[in-house]
């Protein structure tokens, strides 16, 4: 069997069109972290699935309790997050064009406006967090919910807050990731030919954000 | 050779601490985990130990009820996740994929390093849990006992699982990128070795079903935090549901456990008759129907919970179902025998073994799939019989082939051949005495996790625990000679066994990048027709 | 010692015997390939065993073979599959005829209730020769009824009623086992079921010094008031429930619900999941106030006020 010498000596960072050693070449690290990022978001399609289904085993076996339980959110505050989260995320396809294009001022701007966005998304649901504490409708032993179907409406009110919280913690990586790329673009790392964690976390920014346009009909309209 | 004159290798490129600790490297990320599965092999075998200790006598009468209820629950936990889940695919699989492929590491080496601390952390919540009270649920954390009614470390434990999944989902998703991206020129899928595919197909349930296992056991974590009624019926909960979530995930569960080592039988098996497998085709895409097939069976370990009995009998035929794949490649594998030229080195004799003993655990599988008997037999130690067979007799005798096989490469020592066939011979002897009496155990009515039974069960218990004995002093003997060949064993060569195989064509052990130079592939795997 | 290995269990009822035959055919069909592949193993390895001169023959694939050894274990499993399904599906067919005994499950014992006023612990007199229908609830977590010699299991599972039927045919006593772990004690709950002569049992039901669980129900229905809004007639607040066991009910949500044990656990636990057509959900909770032993009282005694034309 016959082989090819290799190039030269390991390079340390990527950028620019230099790849990590265990890849040939940049062409096949950019597929590789891309091809590692929509298996991670399948991954993630599981995760939320189990909250899903039993989201949806007790919303079919108490669909009265689930139906009041749902009017107690406040919808007008869902819907502005629906469209915040949807704005951010034609902000990140912008941002993702951006990097293509080489324009480093525009992607800068469109990262920092989808980190926004982001933020606002999370101040708005933080807010909503706070009046359901207020209200008494956090579960646990201060849980108060009138009427007879109190127990199964704390059920509701278990997943809505499993499944909003564990989709915020995904949104709270999210500007985590967001700052590291505008750190990045600030330090001019990335070019037409080399903007893959750009394009990445892009990937996972819509992904978190259809997450959340399941959750919205799910939780918010149930009863509406 | 003198040490002087051993060329630079990936265990001599670098010293300290640091070097081992931060490593990038998938071989060192390789023996990180030999040795910690190694250790948690002796703890999850220690309570093994105790258990069998304890059923001598009818009488519950070594340990409390309550202490007995932790040693199972304790065994089966550690033996699962910190063994049987990470050891081929973590320690020959992190070694050997990326050398199989012609590469020089796999995609992610920091998310491979990541994986390992990950395994750590969990481990050590688990062990916080294991020494501070221990748990009692059972492995299966069925509710709502293990969310409402546990007097133990539910929430530590718990958390100790939880965190290891995510070592088991970063290895499968640095394998699959790693399978799919970077092949050497010329290896086209149907020419790796069926190494590869079976850790591929390992590596799909392993990104798709430890999610699930995630949510299970955060929900698990969220009611006894909070007492919120997921699953406590008094609030509203279904205990079921915990079931079906609980088992999405570890009925695939155990095809990671035993894909991997059917991959390391197909190594072994070729090598040691110096013939190509038969049925290449076959055995490849096997792999994946028992991985996809496997999703869809869970639902078999349900089907006296309460769960209505038309699912019961969906669940039955898929089940049978799943059998037939893992039928096809025990018919290759004995047929890769035929006009071969057989040697019967100790990996060899592994191997042998496994395709035994995997043929009795998998035909008592099919007793379970069969619902009017899974009736009697569900809940018993026939069940318990039927899945040591498959992990004991079947993974564990893979892994230890697998060590042995590639022992040389990995260290550039070669063990003691003699001492390697004893202690073979002696873990299939203690094995099978261990664990067919429990066969009987069942059929007649030994519920599992008892620790006090009739009378006259006690001549089976008491030669099942003779055979533990003897097993484990089988396991014994191996960890000695291993540990004693780093030192005093033969120098190996770059391929001592003459085997086909890209891990072969570079030196033992290999250096830090793997090849000198990219190679490239030209031939079938298992070329053994052409090369003598 | 050795005189006396037990190999195999009794057969007491009227379904072992059909199970051990299938188990009996599965284990030759286990034990065939098992000695199929042990033999040729051992064969292929005796004849192809390395010796010096002779090499290995490249073998091709073959098709035909692959077809072979997937299709005829298809073809074997298809059969146990048939076999084992069918005889589950008759043995999940609650008998014509059967009487009924409530059994609860609790952390660590088994308490049986006989409708006609016997009650147990750890042990369930039943009579030989008739379908015997058990109704199964647990006071905790789950459990399992598992009676070895009948080759019966089945979870109990808190939160609902699960069912197992059997037909003892040999008299004798036979061990019970909990079959599901269920916390310190799970291999403590065991019990034995006693099959008498129809006439002994008989005797034995007489016997009892306990009331039967309808009159117990009967109090249990005075003291938490029931009566205020049921009336056992029709009434403004609360649905009859004379005569109605059996029957079949409209709900206000459109739905039509059997009149059974469930349905009655359920209204008493948690009234306003199903409420009757042409009533309020007012009826208050009495989940904290009644326990599973309780609420088969109630049970007992909402049956004894007759039942509906429906089959029970």
């Amino acid at each position: 069997m016959t082989s090819i010498p290799e190039s030269g000596p390991a390079s340390v960072h990527a950028s620019h069109g230099v790849h990590d050693h265990q890849f040939d070449d940049a062409a096949q690290q950019q597929e590789a972290a891309t091809l590692g990022m929509w298996l991670f978001l399948a991954t993630e399609v599981l995760f939320f699935g189990g909250l899903f289904t039993g989201y949806t085993v007790y919303r079919s076996a108490y669909p009265n309790a689930f139906g009041e339980a749902s009017r107690h959110l406040d919808i007008v505050l869902g819907t502005v997050n629906t469209g915040v989260l949807l704005l951010s995320s034609f902000s990140m396809a912008m941002a993702v064009q951006s990097a293509q294009l080489g324009k480093r001022w525009r992607l800068l701007g469109f990262l920092t406006s989808t980190a926004v966005l982001g933020a606002v998304f999370l101040a708005i649901k933080f807010t909503e967090y706070v009046h359901k504490f207020h209200e008494h409708l956090v579960p646990g032993s201060q849980f108060v919910f009138a009427g007879p179907e109190s127990p199964h409406a704390q059920l509701f009110f278990s997943f809505y807050f499993a499944m909003t919280g564990l989709h915020a913690l995904h949104m709270i990586i999210g500007l985590a990731m967001l700052v590291v790329l505008m750190m990045m673009t600030l330090a001019n790392r990335f070019g037409p030919e080399y903007h893959t964690p750009v394009e990445t976390i892009g990937l996972y920014w819509h992904f978190v954000d259809i997450v959340w346009v399941f959750l919205f009909p799910l939780l918010y309209l149930v009863s509406r | 050779m003198t040490h002087a004159d051993v060329p630079e290798n990936y265990l001599t490129a670098s010293w300290g601490w640091r070097s081992w600790l931060l490593t990038r490297d998938h071989k060192r990320i390789a023996l990180l985990y030999l040795i910690s599965i190694t250790l948690f092999f002796i703890v999850g075998g220690f309570f093994a130990l105790l258990i069998r200790l304890e059923l001598l006598t009818p009488a519950g009468d070594l340990v409390q009820a309550e202490t007995y209820n932790k040693l199972f629950t304790m065994h089966g936990l550690i033996m699962i996740f910190f063994f049987l889940i990470p050891s081929i695919p973590s320690v020959l699989g992190n070694f050997l994929i990326p050398l199989m492929i012609g590469a020089r590491d796999l995609a992610f080496p920091r998310l491979n390093l990541l994986s390992w601390y990950i395994y750590i952390i969990g481990g050590v919540f688990t062990l916080a849990a294991v020494v501070t009270g221990g748990v009692d649920t059972g492995w299966t954390f069925y509710t709502p006992y293990s969310s409402t009614y546990a007097n133990s470390n539910v929430i530590l434990t718990a958390l100790g699982v939880f965190i290891t999944g995510f070592s088991s989902i970063l290895t499968g998703l640095n394998f699959i990128v790693t399978i799919h991206k970077m092949r050497a020129p010329g290896l086209t899928w149907f020419r790796l070795p069926l190494f590869v595919w079976a850790h591929y197909a390992t590596s799909l349930i392993m990104v798709l079903g430890t999610p699930v296992l995630a949510i299970s056991i955060t929900l698990i974590l969220l009611e006894r935090a909070f007492h919120i009624g997921i699953f406590d019926p008094k609030l509203g909960g279904d205990p079921l549901l915990f079931q079906h979530l609980f088992w999405f995930y570890s009925h695939p569960a155990v095809y990671i456990m035993i894909l991997p080592g059917m991959g390391v039988v197909s190594e072994i098996v070729t090598c040691y008759s110096r013939k190509k497998i038969f049925g290449y085709t076959f055995v490849a895409l096997s792999s994946l129907a028992i991985a996809a097939l496997g999703f869809m069976v869970w639902g078999h370990h349900m089907f006296v919970s309460g769960q209505s009995p038309f699912a019961g009998m969906v669940f039955s035929m898929l089940s049978f179902l799943v059998a037939i794949p893992s039928g096809i490649k025990v018919f290759n594998w004995t047929a890769t025998l035929y006009k071969g030229s057989i040697s019967f080195d100790a990996p060899m004799l592994y191997a042998l073994g496994f395709i035994g003993l995997f043929t009795i655990g998998g035909l008592t599988g099919l007793f379970l799939a069969t619902l009017a008997v899974d009736v009697h037999v569900h809940d018993t130690y026939f069940v318990i019989a039927h899945f040591h067979y498959i992990m004991v007799g079947g993974a564990v005798m893979a892994y230890f082939g697998g060590i042995h096989f590639w022992w040389p490469k990995i260290t550039g020592r070669l063990y003691p051949e003699v001492w390697a066939r004893i202690a073979a011979l002696i873990v299939f002897i203690g094995f099978n005495l261990t664990f067919f009496p429990q066969f009987l155990l069942g059929y007649l009515g030994m519920p599992r996790r008892y620790h006090a039974y009739p009378e006259e069960f006690q001549v089976w218990n008491v030669m099942s625990t003779a055979g533990a004995s003897i097993l484990g002093l089988g396991y014994l003997i191996p960890i000695i000679y291993l540990l004693w060949s780093l030192r005093y064993g033969r120098v190996a060569t770059a391929n001592p066994w003459n085997a086909m195989g890209l891990e072969w064509e570079t030196p033992s052990p290999p250096p830090e990048t793997n090849f000198a130079a990219t190679p490239i592939v030209k031939e079938e795997a298992y070329s053994y027709d052409i090369h003598t | 010692m050795f005189t006396e290995l037990p190999f195999w269990p009794q057969e007491a009822s009227t379904v072992a015997g059909s199970v051990d035959v299938l188990t009996i055919f599965l284990v030759i069909v286990a034990f065939s390939f098992s000695f199929l592949i042990l033999l040729l193993i051992l064969y292929f390895s005796f004849r192809y065993r390395r010796r010096p001169g002779l090499a290995a023959t490249p073998v091709p694939t073959r098709l035909s073979l692959e077809v072979l050894w997937t299709a005829v274990p298809l073809g074997l499993t298809a059969v146990m599959f048939t076999w084992g399904s069918g005889l589950y599906m008759h043995n999940q067919q609650d008998p014509p005829g059967a009487m009924n005994i409530y059994v609860v499950g609790k952390q660590w014992m088994w308490t049986v209730e006989h409708l006609e006023g016997r009650r147990e612990i750890g042990e369930l007199h039943v009579p030989a020769g008739r379908p015997v229908k058990l109704i199964l609830a647990s006071q905790d977590v789950i459990h399992d009824l598992f009676i070895p010699a009948f080759r019966i299991k089945q979870d109990v599972v808190p939160g609902r009623y699960t069912t197992l039927w059997f037909e003892a045919t040999r008299i004798g006593s036979y061990r019970l086992v909990c079959a599901q772990y269920c916390g310190t004690r799970h291999s403590g709950m065991i019990g034995n079921v006693v099959v008498m002569e129809p006439q002994d049992y008989q005797t034995w039901l007489a016997n009892g010094a306990d009331d039967p669980p309808a009159k117990s129900g009967e109090r249990l229905f005075h003291t938490f008031s029931c009566a205020g809004c049921h009336e056992l007639q029709a009434s403004q607040k609360g649905p009859p429930l004379i005569g109605m066991y059996g029957k079949s009910v409209r709900m206000e949500s459109g739905e039509t619900v059997a009149f059974d044990d469930a349905y009655i656990r359920e209204s008493i636990l948690d009234p306003n999941e199903k409420v009757v057509e042409g009533y309020r959900p007012i009826m208050p909770t009495f989940r904290n106030q009644l326990n599973e032993d309780e609420i088969i009282q109630m049970i007992a005694y909402i049956r004894s006020l007759g039942t509906g034309d429906a089959k029970p």
